[in-house]
């Protein structure tokens, strides 16, 4: 009796002559196990999705633009927009950076055939690719001596390839920008939606010479995109940069700075904590379900001991030792709550695999969670299990059968 | 002086409660049984017999007095050692059958072999034949709800003989049959004595008490006489 397998049998033969007590024994540890691991599943997957749309930002990227912050606020006149000097000046007077990209940008209509389509057309050199992280589909991006004549070719995104080729192959081929006539020399991988909605597909890049001269009509750049070397802070590199960029533009003592200086590095930490705060919120919640589950399991654990005295006090009267009558209880009471715990995980396994779709963020199995919860139903099961158990095994026989 | 008694109370007391509302249920009751009797207790309603009997069956510890079974002090042990001295040694049969419902009748007469460690196959064939001794068994897949309270007395003398113990105690094992199937047990329990068992059995019935070799009288906590018969 001593050994684990008769009293596994004897446990599992109550529990099958108790069918609605296990039940209502086993719900509580269900839901709350199915409810922490859903949630915590999906809080995963959503904290991933955020993380990937993060990425599109590029990493350690800073982003200078002239005017105040988003938008340009305040009257007066527009401040002025960047020259190719003060991108000389971060690359060689900021420690810490590793490119600094030059950016122009014009909006315009391109055509192919009767194909025509409205698009941003970015103006940049080849490091814009690497600095960003974006990949090419095929094709190559420009040479310097492309970028240095003004050659009229482009890399273009997905919907441009989409919307002006169709399933034709662009590369080689020849479209209309204004009555600039472009070759594509390379298609860039699908990206999907930024981190603000927007999406990263719809673009012509082009070398930047190009683009002023034929589209903007002037050298100015709307934004220069610094990359920071990694084991450099942004937050320093930053302020480096907007000391240099504030004595070349004049401004001092307590006047704002008429740019601004947008760190993606920054933005993503601070949506990173925000989903990490969403799902540590979700797994309290969830946490607390579990608790009140395993309460139930108390409750009916000891509602069951003392209606089971008197089956107590028959073992007991006819040679069973406490510590078997224990045994058997705990056995119970473990193999209902991991019962409980392993449905629990399946049922959670299947409800976010079904919401993960609905809800647009990917399913991601998190073996941890599923191991914490499933001990934790068990541990709540040994606990709840064994206390009310151990008093009914203390009593002696005559003042169990006596139990009413 | 002859050799030890199997069973020897000395002095035994029990009290129920304490303070004001403290009951002496036994007063100091001396007892000798020699193994292989067939002992009958009598006595008023509320004589302290069931006390006496769960006393006795190791189910309860007197609160003064000397308690010797086999020349053993069982006063002096702990609750496991009890529990191991009933799984090995007694039976017991209680006034209210005391069955596991929901159970079995098979079921009900195998569980003190489980707790003794006998193999599944061992457990089913000693249940089976002791359910047979009891004249119940086509009857051992009904639970105690099945089964009318003749019926059930015997699946609980079944499960009180099957591990055969040296001494069976029944607690008025025919309070509640009528007539028939009274004689039926004490039939039964004439039986299981032939082949060895001490039994002590309470009883009100002059009738069953017959069966004894000799009766004990209880009054008032105490044993009043013993009275002999020469079979
Ligand atoms: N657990 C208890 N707590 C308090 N008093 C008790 C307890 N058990 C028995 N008694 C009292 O002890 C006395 C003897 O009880 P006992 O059950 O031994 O009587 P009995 O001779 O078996 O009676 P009956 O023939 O009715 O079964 C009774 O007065 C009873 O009320
Ligand atoms: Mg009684």
């Amino acid at each position: 009796m001593s050994a684990l397998g008769p009293t596994l049998a004897l446990a599992f033969r109550e529990i099958r002559r108790h069918l609605l007590r296990s039940f209502l024994t086993v719900l509580g540890i269900v839901i709350g196990v199915a409810a922490v691991v859903t949630m915590v599943t999906l809080g995963n997957g959503a904290t991933a999705a955020v993380q990937e749309q993060i990425s599109g930002l590029g990493a350690n990227l800073l982003q200078v633009r002239p005017g105040q912050g988003f938008g340009r606020g305040g009257g007066g006149p527009a401040p002025p927009d960047f020259q190719m000097d003060d991108v000389e000046a971060i690359r060689t007077q900021v420690a810490g950076v590793v490119a600094v990209v030059p950016v122009a940008q014009s909006s315009g209509t391109v055509v192919r055939n009767a194909a025509n389509w409205s698009t941003t057309i970015t103006g940049t050199t080849a490091e814009y690719f690497t600095a960003q992280q974006w990949t090419l589909a095929t094709g190559r991006v420009f040479t310097p001596a492309e970028e240095q004549a003004g050659k009229a070719v482009c890399v273009i995104g997905s919907t441009v390839q989409q919307n002006l080729f169709r399933t034709e192959d662009p590369l080689g081929e020849r479209f209309r920008i204004r009555d600039v006539s472009c070759e594509v020399i390379g298609t860039l991988v699908t990206r999907g939606q930024g981190t603000f909605g927007q999406s990263q597909d719809d673009v012509v890049l082009m070398p930047i010479k190009t683009v002023q001269r034929r589209f903007t009509g002037n050298r100015n750049l709307r934004i220069i995109t610094v990359q920071v070397d990694p084991a450099y802070d942004t937050v320093t590199v930053t302020a480096s940069i907007q000391a240099l960029l504030r004595e070349r533009r004049n401004i001092s003592g307590a006047r704002q700075d008429d740019f601004n200086i947008f760190d993606t590095a920054q933005i993503s930490q601070t949506l990173q904590g925000t989903t990490r705060i969403l799902t540590a919120l979700l797994g309290a919640v969830a946490a607390v379900s579990l608790l009140v589950g395993g309460i139930g399991i108390m409750n009916i654990m000891l509602v069951s001991v003392t209606e089971r005295t008197r089956e107590i006090g028959i073992r007991l009267a006819i040679g069973a030792v406490g510590r078997e009558v224990l045994q058997q209880f705990l056995v119970e009471a473990i193999v209902l709550s991991c019962l409980g715990g392993l449905v629990g995980l399946a049922l959670a396994f299947v409800a976010s695999w079904a919401l993960a779709p609905v809800l647009n963020v990917p399913f991601m199995f998190d073996p941890r969670i599923n191991v914490i919860a499933f001990l934790f139903s068990a541990l709540i099961g040994v606990v709840f299990g064994y206390f009310p158990a151990r008093r009914a095994a203390a009593l002696n026989p005559i003042e169990a059968l006596r139990h009413e | 002086m002859a050799a030890e008694p199997l069973i020897r109370l000395r002095g035994v007391t029990k009290t129920f409660g304490s303070g004001a509302g403290a009951f002496q249920a036994l007063r100091g009751v001396d007892l000798d049984i020699e193994a292989g009797e067939f002992v009958a207790v009598m006595g008023p309603s509320g004589s302290g017999k069931s006390t006496m009997m769960n006393i006795l069956g190791c189910l309860d510890t007197p609160t003064s007095g000397e308690y010797l079974f086999q020349g053993f002090h069982v006063e002096r042990l702990d609750g496991d050692e009890r529990a191991l001295l009933r799984r090995r040694y007694l039976g017991f049969v209680f006034q209210g059958f005391n069955l596991l419902a929901r159970t079995s009748a098979l079921e009900n007469v195998e569980l003190p072999l489980l707790y003794r460690g006998e193999p599944p196959r061992a457990r089913r064939e000693a249940a089976l034949a002791a359910l047979a001794q009891v004249g119940l068994a086509e009857w051992w897949d009904h639970t105690p709800a099945e089964l009318s309270g003749g019926q059930q007395q015997r699946v609980a003398i079944a499960r009180a003989i099957v591990t055969m113990p040296r001494v069976l105690f029944a607690d008025e094992p025919t309070g509640n049959l009528d007539t028939a199937r009274s004689i039926e047990i004490m039939e039964l329990l004439r039986g299981f004595n032939a082949r060895g068992i001490t039994i002590l059995m309470v009883t009100h019935e002059a009738e069953m008490a017959a069966y004894a070799r000799s009766v004990v009288h209880i009054r008032d906590g105490v044993v009043a006489s013993v009275e002999r018969r020469d079979p």
